[in-house]
């Protein structure tokens, strides 16, 4: 188990993080980030891989079932989602048309 | 320890520092589209080493979850448009919150079932099946009983998860247009304080240790009403700012139940995304110059329905022929698009029209309303969409300056944005939002398909401005007409 406090200072070095990234943002880009960082949050796919892993009793079994699915709903979705976006992000350098 | 769980433990610090380099990378135009990538692989990479982890059970049940869950969401990621992309985010964040809740819900039933007073078989423990137990414990958190920090962040965490899941639901459904009504009754504040106040007390009696049965089953039942009652009143205006916050939430979730089950990797993504996620809302929330609170215990459309603002003056309609004749021969010309155009499926028509215009040599710019569209910078992905290049794209503090200088504005299917009671009329419900100084440009041309009023339910004060012309229709149509209009011009 992480010790208290060293998870404390993860836990405030990451929200710094967090905040560091976000505070440069241009505004075109709050769309897709926010759909970036809902896919990040896919990550509790893996909590629910170990919550599953470790279930004993049905109930928790199923639960744990729910989770994964979800879970995994979650980190695929946000990612197709993400992806289709910032695929549509492109400079008008090279684009004809555009040069006036 | 062996050296698998080294190596599993490598596995998520690179997924952890994938993360934060993809998200970094997601900041800046130029390089967004390889972020997601790197993003991608961190979580890859997270996922698989999960699989090797020593002492997993159930590989089978993960495995089908984990391959119908993908299935679905990347069925639906793909084949959804762009224009209903914010409720997709809504239920994937959902998704993800109501995974926490889940694992929070794992974690108590288990812990209740740990920490009963051990039971051994009184058969003689054999000494090496004891020190395999115990190198398991020292390997996975998760077989312990849950120590007094962890059961508090756990309870908190399914609790923020599970509002977050039945909240993004009801946003989910509210954006579908499958809940049109807002859900108001008297009293209804007080209701959802009662309800949160009780899902907390039962999250109380949880983390000081009274974990039965029923107790786990209320606290549930108490935070996902919460999560449904708290968004229900929330109108469709305010929906951007709700689903940032829950996305903020289940990050918050994410991390908390990270640290249940000591995974390093869920607690820095669920922080970073915590973090990022709050500072995201607020900065939505600021460019409707509305407070986070207010988005959430305001009543923003009560008070538009009550008082109707007189507005003296009368629309005054245009042809589309002379629309084009005006902006052929601007020098300047200034395009503010809205959510009525994506819905429209105008932005081709219209980027179109704009080349044609760009040809002529006239200098078009884009004007992006913070929050146009469903959620913040939803516009720009939509004019990208139908390949408008960024760098034409303005956002409002850039463009309303030369506002003044700028010939012709032609407004397709935004509303609330550009109206200017909201700088005039102190009583309007927008009043104080930062608006498009559009009014300020010699001449005004805009689209609308009828003399409604704008998603808000607010009269605009714009449309009966002496240099504004409406031009009525469909925003596809009528974008069509301009476009062969000004094709008409040179021939």
């Amino acid at each position: 188990m992480i010790d208290g406090f060293l998870a404390l200072y993860i836990f405030m070095l990451a929200a710094f993080t967090g905040h560091e990234i976000i505070a440069r943002v241009p505004v075109i880009l709050h769309t897709p980030l926010m759909s970036g960082s809902n896919f990040v949050h896919g990550i509790v796919l893996v909590g629910a891989m170990i919550a599953l892993g470790h279930a004993t009793t049905p109930f928790e079994t199923g639960l744990g079932f729910l989770a994964v699915l979800l879970g995994a709903g979650n980190a695929a979705g946000g990612y197709v989602v993400t992806e289709r976006m910032l695929e549509m992000f492109k400079p008008s350098a090279g684009k004809p048309g555009d040069k006036a | 320890m062996s050296w698998l769980p080294i190596l599993v433990k490598g596995c998520y610090f690179l997924a952890a520092l994938l993360f934060i380099l993809g998200l970094k990378r997601m900041s800046s135009p130029r390089t967004a589209r390889g972020g997601i990538v790197w993003a991608g692989l961190g979580m890859l990479l997270a996922v698989l080493a999960t699989f090797a982890l020593p002492d997993m059970q159930h590989r089978g049940l993960i495995l089908a979850a984990v391959l119908i869950g993908v299935a679905a969401a990347w069925w639906s990621g793909r084949r959804v448009a762009m224009t209903a992309m914010p409720q997709m985010v809504a239920l994937y964040n959902g998704m993800g919150g109501g995974a926490a809740a889940a694992i929070g819900a794992v974690e108590l039933v288990a812990h209740v079932r740990r920490a009963l007073p051990a039971i051994p078989d009184t058969a003689p423990l054999r000494p090496e099946s004891w020190a395999l137990d115990a190198l398991h414990q020292a390997q996975s958190p998760a077989l312990a009983p849950l120590s007094a920090v962890a059961l508090v962040l756990g309870v908190l965490g399914a609790l923020i998860g599970a509002v977050s899941f039945s909240g993004s639901l009801i946003a989910f459904a509210k954006l579908q247009g499958w809940l049109d009504k807002r859900f108001v009754f008297p009293g209804q504040r007080i209701v959802n304080l009662l309800v949160l106040l009780l899902a907390l007390l039962h999250g109380a009696m949880l983390a000081s240790g009274d974990l039965t049965m029923p107790v786990i089953l209320a606290f549930f039942v108490f935070a996902l009403l919460f999560g449904l009652l708290m968004t229900l009143p929330i109108g469709g205006a305010d929906m951007p700012v709700v689903i940032s916050l829950y996305n903020a939430f289940t990050g918050l979730a994410v991390a908390f139940e990270g640290y249940v089950l000591g995974n390093e990797a869920m607690i820095i993504a669920g922080m970073v995304v915590g973090a990022a996620g709050t500072l995201l809302t607020q900065l939505m929330a600021k460019a409707m110059n509305r407070s986070i609170g207010n988005v959430l215990f305001g009543s923003f459309g009560a008070a538009a329905g009550g008082a109707a603002q007189e507005i003296a003056g009368s629309q005054k309609p245009i042809e589309a022929a002379d629309a084009a004749v005006m902006m052929a021969y601007a020098e300047r010309v200034a395009i503010v698009p809205g959510y009525g155009m994506a819905v429209a499926q105008a932005q081709h028509k219209v980027w179109e029209f704009a080349k044609l215009l760009i040809e002529r040599g006239v200098k078009v710019k884009f004007a992006i309303h913070p929050v146009a569209g469903r959620m913040p910078g939803h516009m720009n992905v939509l004019l990208a969409e139908a390949g408008v290049p960024y760098d034409l794209i303005e956002d409002m503090d850039d463009i309303n300056p030369e506002f003044p200088n700028t010939d012709v504005v032609l407004v397709i299917g935004a509303n609330d944005v550009v109206n200017p009671v909201a700088k005039t009329d102190p009583s309007s419900p927008i009043y104080g939002m930062p608006i498009l100084d559009v009014a300020a440009a010699k001449h005004v041309i805009v689209i609308k398909r009828g003399k409604g009023t704008g998603f808000a339910g607010i009269e605009n004060a714009l449309f009966y401005a002496d240099n504004t012309r409406m031009l009525y229709g469909d925003g596809q149509a009528a974008a069509g007409q301009l476009v062969s209009e000004l094709k008409a011009l040179d021939t």
